[in-house]
């Protein structure tokens, strides 16, 4: 087997994550020690730290609850659950309380979309929350009941399939993909993969075949497969369907691709808002090295020797952009690389690596087991296939459906039972927000390409709170590195503020274009690149929104003069008319 | 091999490996920049540097270099985005150039002069940050740092020393410095380091040393940065 020495600087999130549930904080002198042991400074380590949302270097509460804070959770009542928890254990959000029994705080959206409102309790899911459950909750903890203890139903996160079609209607045995590879050969795999076109299912697009042909055609003497399940983009948990259900599927994908491309290693990227899954994940590992479907000669083929290790994220949505899941997986701050050279001959360690997203991997896996004309039985012929999607939001049955690409919108609306739609986020918050006069508009990489997260707002929602949601969304996420994104985000979070107060004015509105645009044009990354649009699409397709909150002078200052004066007008003792400026001093 | 592009419309020959900044540098082409050097590698994180290449928009110093590339450097269009990436840069930290030993010679203030940023056009953000004076030789300016990272760069592939690091995320990442207390007093930094002369800007300047040169005799009050370029070659040369 192939293990990371422990000693190896790329080790060092794993490790630290481990000492923060160990000691729940990184204490300082761990940090010392790895320093010493890992041959890097203690400023690289604080820096890898203060990264990631779930590393702390002071110590949380004994329960560490974060409630997930993404727009879905936000319209089934979280912040209002948030709240009841908070004054019941008194404690404010965001602090821990003194007697360091619990920590409560917001986090980006958990994958939970179809079961929500939902939380990480010391890194498990709830679900579900009502007031009853929150109020349960605040006993368990005042009871200092330890976790496993706790009721099992709390922690239930169900499959919810709404809509079954080629792939998931599909049996599946493991090692059949396998063998039948070791018989055909990889030049007769690819083929078959490049004739059903497969595309990766992340949501960019790419001809998975290319990309595996590509990394096998570099010269190299080491060369890595990564699974990217860090799905952190809100509204989305298909990925999380997969991994509960059909893990065997992509670790099958995973293994035909380390068998094209000559891969002795590859690693699962599992977000850490995930890991409930590890120990179920490491299990099917175990099995299948069991069954010679792992490491030395897989199924008994001399020289096919492969594994796979799982590593987990801590908290950064960035680290679903591939450059920066590779930095994250050698142990870094999730900081996007400069591409080119991509990932294929320059990823992993420096090696040629691929990096293809859950469902991609499982359906290769399928595609090889099925054949061609299974796959090209649905979809368009640009967008061959189906499509799973994560639905939540307004409509009565949220769950995991399978379309065939080039299903339309209405019809989509129409199966989950949505209804007075009046908008839909496709893609995530990084997606492209669709207004009724759009939805005959069709699935499919042609027309909306998707990673799968489908949120569905209805007449009732204030889709400025989603827009809002969105953009804050991304000023937490922002990695930091590029100027646009790194201040625009923030500079966005500001203006919005200033639109969702109704102190803008249609100035501050010309700035939120051109600072959307800036960074669209100039960002150093896709979440950068996609930050704005929300804010985008939202001006250009629902102006109405942000029109009926405008104040109808031309320039509003940033800040009310008057209010300004109110600690002189303490100080002084004074609040004559001459005190105060008339009309807010504009 | 070699060959030749276009930078608004005129010839620019190059060797194969150089990106775009390199071969602009060396035909004398001024692409705006402020966390490129060529003593290092390529960054790519302020954007400024940003062209359109065959009608995509690429930074500059991360681009290699392709024959035949039609590159857009100095038009209106690009200049305006310039123009505001710069405002978002003073909006950022809290820049008060009339205040500034480096005014005058503090690239970020000639880049802005040059793309023809008179005034602040939005809110400044004001973070509070501190000043670390805690070194013999050496004062830390956080308020006017912009991420450049040149003396990450520096310390850790020239000086091998790794004294400066970036640490937090989004809005929060700044500039942390390796020693005990995080503080650079305590580091194993020197005054004599390439760390302490690559900063752009006036985040990392040397104590005991002020206005030396008269504030409207110095660098960019001479010329335009179009003209006479980095800072910090500048400084080499004094230095060397």
């Amino acid at each position: 087997m192939h293990t990371v020495q422990e000693n190896d600087p790329s080790n060092l999130l794993q490790r630290l994550i481990g000492l923060q549930q160990a000691f729940r904080h990184i204490p300082s002198d761990a940090i010392d020690h790895l320093a010493e042991s890992l041959g890097l400074s203690r400023a690289f380590i604080l820096g890898v730290i203060q990264f990631y949302s779930f590393l702390h270097s002071s110590p949380r509460g004994e329960y560490d609850i974060l409630f997930s804070d993404n727009i879905t959770d936000q319209m089934q009542g979280s912040r209002l659950l948030a709240q009841r928890l908070a004054s019941k254990l008194g404690v404010d959000i965001g602090r821990t309380r003194d007697d360091q029994r619990v920590t409560l705080d917001y986090t980006s959206c958990t994958g939970m979309g179809d079961q929500g409102p939902a939380a990480l309790v010391n890194g498990h899911p709830i679900t579900r929350l009502t007031m009853e459950r929150v109020d349960q909750l605040a006993a368990l903890i005042e009871q200092a009941v330890p976790l496993d203890n706790w009721p099992a139903e709390l922690f239930q996160v169900s499959a919810g399939v709404e809509r079954r079609d080629i792939v998931l209607n599909s049996d599946y045995k493991p090692g059949t993909a396998i063998l039948r590879c070791l018989e055909e050969g990889a030049e007769e795999l690819l083929r078959r993969l490049e004739q059903a076109g497969l595309r990766g299912c992340g949501g960019a697009g790419f001809s998975t075949a290319k990309k595996w042909r590509f990394c096998a055609s570099t010269e190299s003497a080491e060369r890595y497969v990564v699974c990217n399940a860090d799905e952190g983009e809100p509204g989305t948990f298909k990925d999380r369907y997969l991994l509960q259900a059909h893990a065997d599927r992509l670790f099958e994908g995973m293994t035909l691709c380390a068998a094209v491309i000559g891969a002795r290693r590859g690693f699962l990227y599992l977000r850490g808002e995930y890991r409930y899954l590890l120990g179920p994940l490491q299990q099917i590992l175990q099995q299948r090295r069991e069954n010679g479907l792992l490491g030395q000669a897989i199924l008994g083929r001399d020289g096919f020797d492969f594994d796979i290790d799982i590593h987990l994220g801590a908290g950064a949505y960035i680290c679903g952009e591939e450059s920066a899941l590779i930095e994250s997986l050698e142990g870094k701050r999730g900081i996007p690389r400069n591409r080119p050279p991509f990932p294929v001959t320059r990823g992993y360690l420096g090696m040629p690596t691929v990096v293809n997203n859950v469902e991609t991997l499982a359906n290769a896996a399928l595609i090889a087991q099925q054949g061609v004309e299974w796959f090209r039985s649905v979809g368009t012929a640009q967008s061959p296939g189906s499509k799973l999607l994560s639905i939540s939001g307004d409509c009565e049955r949220p769950g995991i459906y399978e379309f065939p690409f080039g299903t339309p919108i209405s019809e989509i609306l129409a199966a989950c039972q949505a209804h007075h739609t009046q908008a839909v986020q496709i893609g995530g918050a990084a997606g492209r927000l669709i207004p009724p006069a759009e939805f005959n508009r069709t699935l499919a990489f042609e027309d909306l390409a998707t990673g799968g997260s489908f949120m569905v707002f209805n007449q009732s929602r204030e889709l400025l709170n989603a827009i809002d949601n969105f953009t804050r969304f991304f000023r937490h996420e922002s990695c930091g590195f590029c100027t646009p994104c790194r201040v625009g985000t923030a500079m966005l979070t500001k203006q919005l503020g200033k639109v969702m107060v109704g102190h803008a004015t249609s100035k501050d509105l010309d700035e939120l274009g051109t600072l959307g645009s800036l960074m669209r044009q100039t960002s150093h990354c896709g979440l950068g690149q996609t930050a704005a649009n929300p804010i985008l699409d939202g001006l250009e397709k629902f102006p109405d929104i942000f029109q009926s909150r405008l104040r109808s002078t031309s320039f509003e200052p940033a800040f009310d003069l008057d209010a300004s004066l109110e600690e002189a007008r303490a100080i002084t003792g004074r609040s004559d008319p001459g005190a105060h400026l008339e009309g807010g001093g504009v | 091999m070699s060959g030749s592009f276009s930078i608004d419309g005129v010839t620019v020959p190059f060797e194969t490996g150089q990106s775009i900044m390199d071969a602009a540098l060396a035909a004398k082409i001024y692409i705006p920049h402020l966390c490129h050097n060529p003593e290092f590698q390529p960054h790519g994180s302020c954007r400024l540097c940003c062209v359109t290449a065959n009608g995509r928009t690429v930074a500059a110093c991360t681009t290699l270099a392709t024959d035949g590339l039609e590159v857009a450097n100095e038009t209106h269009e690009i200049t305006t985005r310039r123009r505001l990436l710069l405002k978002l840069l003073f909006v950022e930290g809290n820049h008060v150039c009339p205040a500034c030993e480096k005014s005058g010679a503090c690239q970020l203030q000639a880049v802005a002069y040059h793309c023809g940023m008179l005034a602040p056009e939005f809110v400044h953000f004001y973070p509070k940050r501190a000043v670390d004076a805690s070194h013999p030789e050496t004062i830390i300016d956080f308020n006017r740092c912009i991420l450049c990272e040149l003396c990450v760069r520096a310390s850790r592939d020239h000086d091998g020393k790794s004294v400066f690091n970036i640490s937090g995320r989004g809005i929060d990442a700044h500039l942390t410095i390796d020693s005990p207390s995080g503080r650079l007093g305590d580091s194993r930094f020197s005054a004599s380091d390439k760390a302490a002369r690559v900063c752009p800007v006036g985040a990392i300047l040397p104590k005991h040393r002020g206005y030396e040169i008269p504030i409207g005799r110095r660098l960019y009050d001479q010329e335009s940065i179009s003209q006479v370029g980095d800072v910090a070659s500048h400084r080499e040369q004094e230095d060397g």
